[in-house]
């Protein structure tokens, strides 16, 4: 039977990890698929998971009662969702909906948490990879907050 | 003398009587936004063809009101009518507004420097607009559209406010059901009927596997926006000479006569719009220019 184990190792985010790291995730890894306007994570409820996205779309959103859902962010195949996972109090801060018909591999942040303390080093090579898509993310957010389309800047 | 600073860009052709303006009549008008107008122009006169370059600009005249810089939005093989598409900012854009079919309007021009439309022949072309930064591209656009097999990939990104905001959406879908174009479109934000991409236009890029040393990019939009996607090609491992970028300033003469845009030891009327890269990214990191 096929494993994860290839498909992780042709997903961006885990360019360059071993495959002795790898074989480590595949037990917190299985395969979903969500039709399009599924949700698949809500604002404020537990975040014991994250995502890789194979293909498909999602949309990061926040819900206004006056303006109602409000997409912050769309995330394709090769990206990465979800890091509240990682930090108490793994709570979701956006909702997470399926725009698309998309398919992911899953992964439990419960058993995720305990390997990375276990091993350092496949904690150091997670987290790294994390940071990375942090600061992207974080760089971009400050362009969409100066609305640099607008007229004052 | 030499001179002090050499444009890049293509060359430009001398315009004969650049500060007399000649009498232009509306022919079309039509909205393209909230905020966005496109005009169609054509000699009250009917006298000639008014050629223009890809990033080639006019200085607009709304009588009795002033002057402004509008990029040339039309297809230059095309030039009649002259098309420009104007975002309204100021009192003459706004004036300009409420112009109506048959109405007249004055031209100066066209002045500056152009895209590397025909530099580009043999390379793939990286087109990346940001607002109304898509109206100075639209010309290169066709151009490279009309005699497609001279290059290699074409790419369109294209990212504005809200999907309320995009400019050229006919043209935009048509150009996305080609096979020979790649067109990814992004706004900042959306409702969730927007079922496209939710991010700045940076977020296109991620993707965008390039061949460094056969491509030329093209930008233009808010100056912040140009120095992030061209940060993001450089580390793409593109060459600052291979990236070209829009400049703006308030332009006021279009021939390097008043200073008011001037830019470093250039001036950006008649060396720019369109730099490459090295040319100016000493002085975009000065807060002083």
């Amino acid at each position: 039977m096929e494993t994860l184990e290839p498909i992780l190792a042709a997903h961006p985010f885990f360019t360059g990890m071993s495959p002795e790291l790898l074989k480590l995730l595949v037990g917190c890894a299985s395969n979903v698929k969500y039709d399009a306007g599924d949700f698949i994570s809500r604002e404020g409820q537990d975040a014991s998971e994250f995502f890789i996205i194979r293909q498909g779309k999602v949309a990061l959103e926040l819900f206004s009662p006056t303006h109602g859902p409000i997409t912050v962010e769309t995330l394709e195949d090769g990206e990465v969702m979800g890091w509240s996972w990682l930090l108490p109090p793994y709570r979701s801060h956006f909702d997470a909906r399926a725009v698309v018909l998309t398919r992911a591999i899953r992964f439990d942040g419960k058993c995720l948490r305990g390997k990375l303390e276990e091993d350092h080093h496949l904690g150091y090579e997670m987290l790294k990879r994390f940071v990375k898509i942090i600061v992207e993310r974080l760089s971009a957010t400050r362009l969409q907050l100066l609305d640099i389309y607008g007229t004052r800047v | 003398m030499e001179p002090v600073f050499d444009s890049k860009a293509a060359p430009k052709e001398a315009v004969v009587r650049p500060m007399v303006p000649e009498i232009f009549r509306v022919e079309k008008y039509r909205k393209e936004t909230h905020d966005t107008y496109t005009l169609e122009l054509k000699s009250a006169s009917g006298t000639g063809e008014h050629r223009f370059k890809a990033g080639q600009f006019n200085m607009l005249y709304k009588f009795g009101v002033g002057e402004a810089a509008i990029s040339i939005s039309g297809d230059p093989s095309l030039p009649n009518p002259l098309i420009h598409t104007i975002r309204t900012v100021g009192s003459v854009t706004k004036a300009m507004s409420k112009l109506k079919v048959g109405d007249t309007i004055g031209v100066r021009g066209p002045f500056g420097s152009c895209w590397p439309v025909q530099e580009a022949v043999g390379n793939d072309v990286v087109i990346i607009a940001g607002g109304i930064g898509l109206a100075p591209l639209r010309p290169v656009i066709y151009q490279v559209l009309a005699e497609r097999r001279k290059y290699g990939k074409v790419f369109l990104f294209y990212g504005t406010r809200t999907p309320d905001d995009l400019l050229y959406r006919g043209e935009l879908e048509k150009w996305r059901a080609r096979f020979d174009m790649e067109v990814l479109v992004t706004v900042d934000r959306a409702s969730s009927d927007w079922h496209g991409n939710v991010g700045v236009v940076t977020t296109l890029l991620k993707k965008l596997v390039l061949d460094s040393d056969n491509t030329v990019a093209m930008i233009c939009g808010p100056e912040i926006m140009m120095r992030f996607v061209a940060m993001d090609l450089i580390k793409k491992e593109m060459t600052l000479d291979r990236i070209y970028v829009s400049m703006e300033r308030n332009m006021k003469c279009g021939i390097g006569l008043c200073g008011h845009c001037q830019y470093g030891p250039t001036f950006i009327c008649k060396d720019g719009p369109v730099y490459t890269y090295d040319q100016v990214i000493e002085l975009l990191a000065r807060r002083e220019i």
